[in-house]
């Protein structure tokens, strides 16, 4: 049954199997590939998005149960604090592949959002569900601090 | 680079001929000014024959052919193969290697931006597809560097010759007097200058100089290379911009999942589909061919669900009804299978070097120190698992896919599906992290055979499961270490037994004796200063494919060696780190073969790439020297080294543990000093060395695949625990060693060291030795600090 998901500030029609996760109907059905599947079952935050400002698993949140939610993907996450986290990911040249990155910078992004004055404590319970199998862990906590400094 | 190394299968090119090559795909075009692939007409670098505006001119091989840049080292040089320059200056480098995190976009153009004194925001970079005129295009056993480190320079010298020529032949001075500087030509007589945009079509008409009449930059004249170049991929990466395997969009394209035999070799029985085909979105099944020894790149069998979206192909297959039948491989038990192992380390084995008589020596020992290391099965579990494309248009395949290695991928599909190499169009994607993992095609077999069995464009997708359950997996293995002291606590005689099962196994049905190419990483190369040592092999047969993964045998090896040597250490009552430097001993070049050994030096030579025990002592040293080695440290704290060659690179690591009374265990910090002779970028060694430690403690700390009844028993990220944020070292130092030698590997070196190096932190820190792995397991919180040695 098509239904309305508002997507990036945008009303996105999709007519998906009931039950399908979010996950799916962005990269199958609307062809947002930045959202990114790495595990299916909540373990290593590949697929993080925003629904309504906080960060939620894409590979296990059923489409249909979204509809009248703000969801915000890596393709439009926007603002100052995404801004000044994709400047220090820049700056530093954080991603490796870059596979887990699009789920990391939308971590990231959620916990500055909360606090931007963070430490190794708030960022480790923050970013702990966030795999990155590059490791590129210690320049990520780094260009957390490095973009709360200029928030 | 085992396959090769082993002589196993041949090599890539010889299933394919010359083909002529279809346009790069868009995925694969990066510019610093954005995307640009209609950006101009290509004018030099590429025939312009039936070359439109905006249309990507394609390879004159002819040309190629006859350059008189085909026999430099590292392979063909020839500028055209490397570098087109368009009308509106946009400098296309070509990248032949797979992008999988090691920056290989970024290192393989700042070598040619910087010769061809390209202005780098000029440049762009163009993926090569899978043809054996690029040469080796195996990005595998860190070699895209090395391999293409002097080939590259003169394709960017040469080209920066055409250009110094045409634009001396356009103001009518001598090209002495001409030269090239961010993608202009200057006259030096009058200051004039021109731009490469406008030189290109005079320099395409210019035949290609010769290597001696080409002037390669001194050092010190370089730009980009050693420089810490911004990476050209992570601008994109940012915006969550899609050029992975996973992300490969195709008209009509339909996706797949793919039930597969539990065990290697079992076969498919009865398949019941009817409830599989009423889940909403499901189109149909496709039965695969049962996989028959060798294992290969082959698919594995089992049973393809077809469907209109990644979900329900999923759903699909979990409602699907197959009885597996058992192979070959049915009894396989890890746990008898190590007992099994450990019994052969025990008895003698087959030689793999020896210097003077160690079985003598330690049959007259007084005393003798022996020690049993163990290492399990490990999975590559890269974060995009495997994915492939194909589409098959009248008699011709084109595949996308995150491969390491489009060659060997295109002569693999040649090869089992018989079609021509001339008929088949290799696109390597970005690869979301690789490790080994995707030098292996088999995941593009299986979507090419269900490609053609429905007629459409599929996408194949790996879920967690299917990666973590049917990899090529890292060997399992036992070591065995007998050594004695004399009275002052020399080493006289060293003793190492090795037994795994090979990955010559994967390609040679029923191989079980370990190749001299695997003894290589980190046994038979033992840079040890004792006058009886010997190196043996015991065999083991394989029953899961075997394959490489980030540093091979070195893991294993590493593991016992590093490990045994403070075992030696601690034995004669003397500091690691001092024991460590004694047993390497003073300066001196070793060569293995000059004992017996087989020993390919990672297909180095020898005398280019010498096993210097100088440059492993001094990494030794600053390792330590960074850690603040032989400080006093508090309680609970302890500080592991560990030092080895491999790819030849030098790293040494130290790292500091903390093991508080209920053995809860953190890493405050990890010092690492690296020689890897002449570095491109010193960002990408760094991320390379973190990387590659982190990955080698995750393994170490969590990582074991086992099997029951031939099927492997871990499944996803809960029991295959992989290392996260707040385990991490909270600190991690990285010296690079100022060097002129020629460069050597950097994406596999980092990890050697890590697994030994924890091992005798703990040690230090606890008195307790962990000598099998993993330290921690899938669930383990703390470490067991009840008895003082485990196993
Ligand atoms: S794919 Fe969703 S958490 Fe891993
Ligand atoms: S950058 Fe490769 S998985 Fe994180």
């Amino acid at each position: 049954m098509a239904i309305t998901l508002k997507i990036n500030g945008q009303d996105r029609q999709v007519d998906a199997a009931e039950g399908t996760p979010l996950l799916w109907v962005l990269r199958d059905h609307l062809k947002m590939n930045g959202t990114r599947f790495g595990c299916g079952v909540a373990q290593c935050g590949a697929c993080t998005v925003h629904v309504d400002g906080l960060p939620v698993r894409a590979c296990i949140t059923p489409h249909d149960a979204l509809e009248g939610a703000e969801i915000t993907t890596i393709e439009g996450k926007q603002g100052a604090v995404a801004d000044a986290v994709r400047a220090a990911w820049v700056a530093s040249d954080v991603p490796q592949c870059g596979y887990c990155q699009s789920g990391q910078i939308m971590a990231a992004v959620a916990l500055l959002e909360e606090n931007t004055d963070p430490s190794d404590e708030d960022i480790d319970t923050a970013m702990s569900g966030n795999i990155c199998r590059c490791a590129t862990y210690m320049s990520i906590r780094r260009a957390i601090k490095d973009a709360a400094q200029t928030l | 680079m085992l396959i090769r190394d082993l002589g196993i299968i041949p090599a890539d090119d010889s299933l394919a001929s010359a083909a002529p090559t279809a346009p790069p795909i868009e995925i694969g075009n990066f510019s610093r000014r954005g995307f640009m692939a209609t950006s101009g007409i290509l004018v030099i670098g590429l025939s312009l024959a039936g070359c439109a505006p905006g249309e990507e001119a394609r390879l004159d091989d002819a040309a190629v052919a006859e350059s008189p840049l085909t026999g430099v080292k590292g392979g063909d040089a020839t500028p055209a193969l490397w570098i087109s320059i368009t009308d509106t200056g946009i400098v296309k480098v070509t990248c032949h290697r797979s992008e999988m995190g090691q920056q290989v976009w970024t290192s393989m153009a700042q070598i040619v931006a910087d010769e061809l004194e390209a202005d780098w925001d000029d440049v762009e970079i163009v993926q090569a597809l899978g043809h054996p005129k690029y040469g080796d295009q195996n990005t595998d056993g860190s070699r895209s560097v090395r391999f293409n480190f002097h080939r590259l320079r003169v394709a960017g010298a040469a080209m920066r010759t055409m250009l110094e020529q045409a634009a001396a032949e356009r103001w009518d001075v001598y090209p002495a007097q001409c030269k090239a500087q961010q993608s202009r030509v200057i006259n030096t007589v009058n200051n004039d200058s021109l731009a490469f945009a406008d030189l290109a079509e005079g320099a395409s008409k210019l035949a290609v100089p010769a290597e001696t009449d080409i002037r390669l930059k001194a050092r010190d004249e370089w730009r980009y290379i050693g420089k810490p170049i911004a990476s050209v991929t992570v601008p994109r990466i940012v915006k969550g911009d899609g050029a992975y395997g996973m992300d490969v969009e195709r008209p009509g394209m339909v996706y797949a999942v793919v039930a597969r035999p539990p065990q290697v070799f079992g076969k498919t029985g009865v398949v019941n589909d009817v409830a599989t085909l009423a889940v909403p979105g499901v189109l149909r099944t496709v039965r695969l061919p049962n996989a028959m020894p060798p294992a290969a790149f082959n698919s594995l069998g089992g049973v393809a669900v077809v469907a209109s979206d990644t979900w329900a192909a999923i759903q699909g297959r979990n409602a699907l009804d197959v009885e597996w039948l058992d192979g070959p491989n049915a009894d396989h038990d890890s746990d008898v299978y190590r007992a099994a192992m450990e019994d052969t380390a025990r008895q003698p084995g087959k030689v793999q070097r020896n210097r003077g008589d160690a079985i003598a020596a330690l049959a007259s020992a007084e005393q003798t120190l022996v020690a049993e290391y163990y290492a399990p099965h490990l999975a590559h579990a890269p974060m995009e698992p495997p994915s492939a494309t194909a589409e098959w248009k009248d008699g011709k395949l084109e595949c996308w896919a995150c491969v390491q290695d489009p060659q060997t991928t295109r002569s693999t599909l040649a090869a089992v599906l018989s079609v021509e190499a001339d008929d088949i169009t290799v696109h390597a994607t970005w690869l979301g992290g690789a490790f080994g993992r995707k030098s292996k095609p088999d995941f593009v077999v299986e979507a090419a055979r269900i490609s053609r069995e429905i007629g459409k464009p599929v996408k194949v997708i790996w879920t967690r499961e299917d990666d973590l359950q049917h990899d090529y997996y890292h060997s399992v293995s036992a070591q065995r270490f007998e050594g004695v002291l004399d009275e002052n606590g020399k080493c006289t005689a060293y003793l190492h037994r090795s037994v795994f099962p090979t990955i010559s196994s994967t390609f040679v049905p029923g191989a079980d004796n370990p190749s001299a190419g695997e003894m290589g990483l980190g046994a038979t190369d033992t840079p040890f200063d004792v006058p009886n040592l010997r190196i043996e092999s015991g065999k083991a047969p394989a029953h899961l494919r075997i394959g490489w993964l980030r540093s091979v045998s070195n893991i294993y090896h590493v593991f016992g060696v590093q490990s045994f040597a403070a075992e030696l250490a601690h034995a004669a009552g003397r500091d690691q780190k001092d024991y460590l430097l004694d047993l390497i001993g003073g300066p001196r070049l070793i060569d293995p073969n000059a004992e017996g050994a087989d020993y390919d030096n990672y297909g180095g030579d020898l005398e280019e790439y010498p096993i210097d025990t100088a440059r492993l002592a001094q990494v030794t040293k600053r390792a330590a020297a960074m850690a603040n080695w032989g400080r006093v440290l508090p309680d609970g704290h302890g500080l592991g080294i560990a030092v080895h060659r491999s790819f030849l690179s030098y790293v040494a690591t130290a790292i500091e543990v903390v093991v508080d009374a209920e053995g809860n265990l953190t890493i405050p910090g990890v010092w690492l000093a690296v020689d890897a002779g002449t570095v491109v970028n010193p960002k990408h060694v760094k991320a390379q060395m973190e990387g590659g430690t982190l990955y080698g403690l995750s393994n170490a700390l969590y990582g074991e695949i086992s099997a029951k009844k031939g099927a492997v028993v871990q499944s996803n990220f809960p029991n295959w625990r992989v290392m996260r944020m707040a385990e991490a070292p909270r600190s991690f130092e990285v010296e690079i060693v100022e060097s002129t030698a020629s460069p050597a590997g950097v994406g596999e070196p980092g990890t050697p060291p890590a697994a030994p190096a924890l091992a005798n932190a703990i040690f230090a820190a606890t008195g307790k030795r962990y000598r099998s792995l993993p330290i921690l397991g899938p669930n383990g919180r703390r470490l067991s600090l009840d008895d003082s040695q485990d196993s």
